[in-house]
């Protein structure tokens, strides 16, 4: 069923559809990433394809492969019933040049799934909207699904924020002095008062 | 007496009309889960909002990596923990569609029951969740009260209420026990009863419904460029239920309809909810009256399979194997597969890679919640404050495994 989508891929893009194969199922095509766009619209907008949803994008980190990084997005038709998984390969040793299209405006559910693969692999998607960190803090160093992150790296404290970037005050007055409230978890201050 | 003669502007007379920030969470009290909306008001209308999410970021992904296949199994409960059955069979169906083995039959029939009881567990939860937000606290305690019955059932198989841990590759932890066909046939009737009571209350109830209907609506067509997948899709039309369109373990020999909504809005998706559970009901029946009784659970495959426990200690053979297995894992052939289920919130999707060694070289898992979850922001604009509560109970965010 889905060997069709791999043929016609082949017979439309040529040199553009690196490899493909199925294996245990999985219709995979490797796609080259400066045509990675124009290859999802076509997968979407044809009507013999008819992906209208993609179900899922990661990335995976290959650190001995020269580009190192593999984009890979899994589509689905529901009219069509069937499944694709097409993949790009990005990213020099260092993990710099990790950039890709972005394809929020091909299918708008991937906005956030490109903000998690940001997050966490290190990959730019260029045209991104809003490409913020999601699942981490901004203050985050690093993109801990890298194989060159280690797993019990520590994080550099985050500083307190001033004033001025939190644009609220930021000392905080006590809600009630030392005489009100519940006497108990009190006793310090009525060991300064010499009570005891 | 003379009427009040303003000397003012009319632009004067009217409020002060600059938009409200608002802070809606991390943990807010009528929200389950840690999501945090940052709203920008109007009045009490939502102008623009802004969803974050990462607040139960526990990195699974890296942890996954650092183990074996089998030590993955306690991450995946805490994914979803309102229904880690489901995660489990999930997870183990991926790796074994990459060992190219199938369970055997009894097997899969008792992974059928247990998943569907997951599934009723989710789903009570999430509806009963949704109308005690609402003010509704007597229908919640009706649900948590059916959901006991599940959990006990549970209890009974695997020895935990929430966190199973209870799916292996290849097979399951332990077989059945005997008295699971007679426990799960009492109980089904009871939390149908349960079920329809605390539905009496709630559908025929003025306020609840005006507060549900035509809030959070949604069209067929946005939701499927949105990803979602599940009730939430289900909800507007979209009959797309893995397990009908693509059929795993034993689900094309067991007859089950898939509910779906018409307009896509909040109460839709609590009334495919409530479709659902009948229907899981219907399932774990059927599984009852064609899981055989004997045969064995779980696969005869040295590579990936557990020795018993006996022949551990009794043999030479069994104990290293025993000892392979715990300390290099089993060896899953290399490549990569994306195996997909019905989760209980939608299609749950691990994508896993090896490289031919005892640990996994990747495990992405795709939540069903994370697409949904982006949606919300969607749904809420233009709408009402106090919308947020039920449009967001409705979409069954969980944070486990939104956040990974």
């Amino acid at each position: 069923m889905s060997q069709r989508v791999l043929e016609t891929l082949k017979e439309k893009f040529g040199d553009a559809v690196l490899e493909t194969h199925s294996h245990l199922g999985d219709e995979t095509a490797v796609v080259s990433p400066e045509r990675w766009k124009e290859i999802a619209r076509f997968l979407r907008d044809d009507p013999s394809m008819a992906f209208d949803m993609a179900v899922d994008l990661c990335a995976v980190d290959y650190p001995d492969r020269t580009p190192r990084f593999e984009v890979v997005l899994h589509l689905y038709s529901i009219s069509k019933r069937h499944r694709l998984r097409l993949k790009a390969r990005v990213g020099d040793a260092e993990g710099e040049k990790a950039e890709i299209d972005t394809l929020t405006d091909v299918w708008v559910g991937l906005n956030w799934f490109e903000r998690e693969t940001y997050d966490l692999m290190g990959i730019t998607f260029k045209g991104h909207p809003d490409l913020r960190r999601i699942l981490l803090y901004p203050e985050f160093e690093g993109h801990p699904l890298r194989k060159d992150y280690p797993a019990n790296k520590a994080q550099p404290l985050v500083p307190y924020r001033t004033e001025e970037e939190a644009g609220v005050p930021l000392d905080k007055l006590a809600p009630f002095g030392p005489d009100e409230g519940m006497p108990f978890g009190r006793r310090v201050f009525a060991v300064d008062r010499g009570e005891s | 007496m003379e009427p009040i003669d303003l000397d003012l502007e009319e632009s004067e007379l009217e409020l002060p009309s600059e938009p409200m920030h608002l802070n809606m969470g991390p943990s807010h009290p009528a929200m389950h889960g840690t999501v945090r909306i940052v709203l920008e008001l109007s009045g009490e209308t939502i102008v623009k909002s802004d969803v974050q999410i990462g607040y139960l970021h526990r990195g699974f992904e890296k942890m996954c990596e650092r183990g074996t296949w089998n030590q993955v199994f306690p991450y995946v409960d805490r994914l979803n923990y309102v229904s880690p059955m489901l995660n489990n069979v999930g997870y183990a169906l991926a790796v074994e569609k990459l060992c190219e083995i199938e369970v055997p039959e009894r097997c899969q029939w008792y992974r059928m029951i247990l998943g569907e009881l997951s599934r009723i567990s989710d789903h009570l939860t999430c509806n009963g969740a949704m109308a005690m937000e609402l003010g509704a606290f007597t229908p919640f305690l009706y649900y948590i009260k059916a959901r006991e019955m599940v959990w006990d059932i549970l209890e009974e198989e695997t020895g935990a209420r929430l966190t199973h841990s209870f799916g292996r590759i290849g097979g399951m932890a332990h077989p059945p026990t005997p008295a699971l066909k007679d426990m799960c046939r009492n109980a089904i009737p009871a939390i149908l009863k349960l079920v329809e009571e605390g539905e009496g209350m709630l559908l025929r109830n003025r306020i609840f419904i005006d507060r549900l209907e035509n809030v959070g609506a949604i069209s067929g067509k946005d939701a499927i460029a949105l990803s979602w997948t599940g009730p939430c899709l289900r909800a507007t039309g979209v009959p797309y239920d893995v397990r009908k369109a693509h059929p795993y373990l034993k689900y094309d020999e067991v007859d089950f309809d898939v509910p779906v909504g018409t307009r896509g809005d909040t109460l839709d998706r609590f009334l495919v909810r409530l479709g659902e559970i009948r229907q899981s009901a219907r399932i774990i029946l059927q599984c009852c009256d064609r899981m055989p009784d004997e045969g064995p659970v779980n696969v005869d495959d040295p590579r990936f399979v557990f020795p018993p426990k006996r022949d551990v200690y009794t043999t030479i053979e069994a104990t290293i194997q025993h000892f392979k297995l715990v300390m290099e894992g089993a060896k899953v052939p290399k490549g990569e597969v994306y195996s997909y289920t019905e989760g209980g919130n939608g299609e749950l999707g691990f994508y896993i890679v090896s490289d031919g060694t005892g640990t996994p070289w990747r495990v992405r898992i795709r939540p069903p919640c994370f697409p949904i979850t982006q949606g919300l922001s969607e749904l809420i604009n233009g709408g009402m404050l106090s919308d947020i509560i039920p449009v967001f109970g409705s979409l069954n965010m969980i944070g486990g495994e939104c956040d990974h």
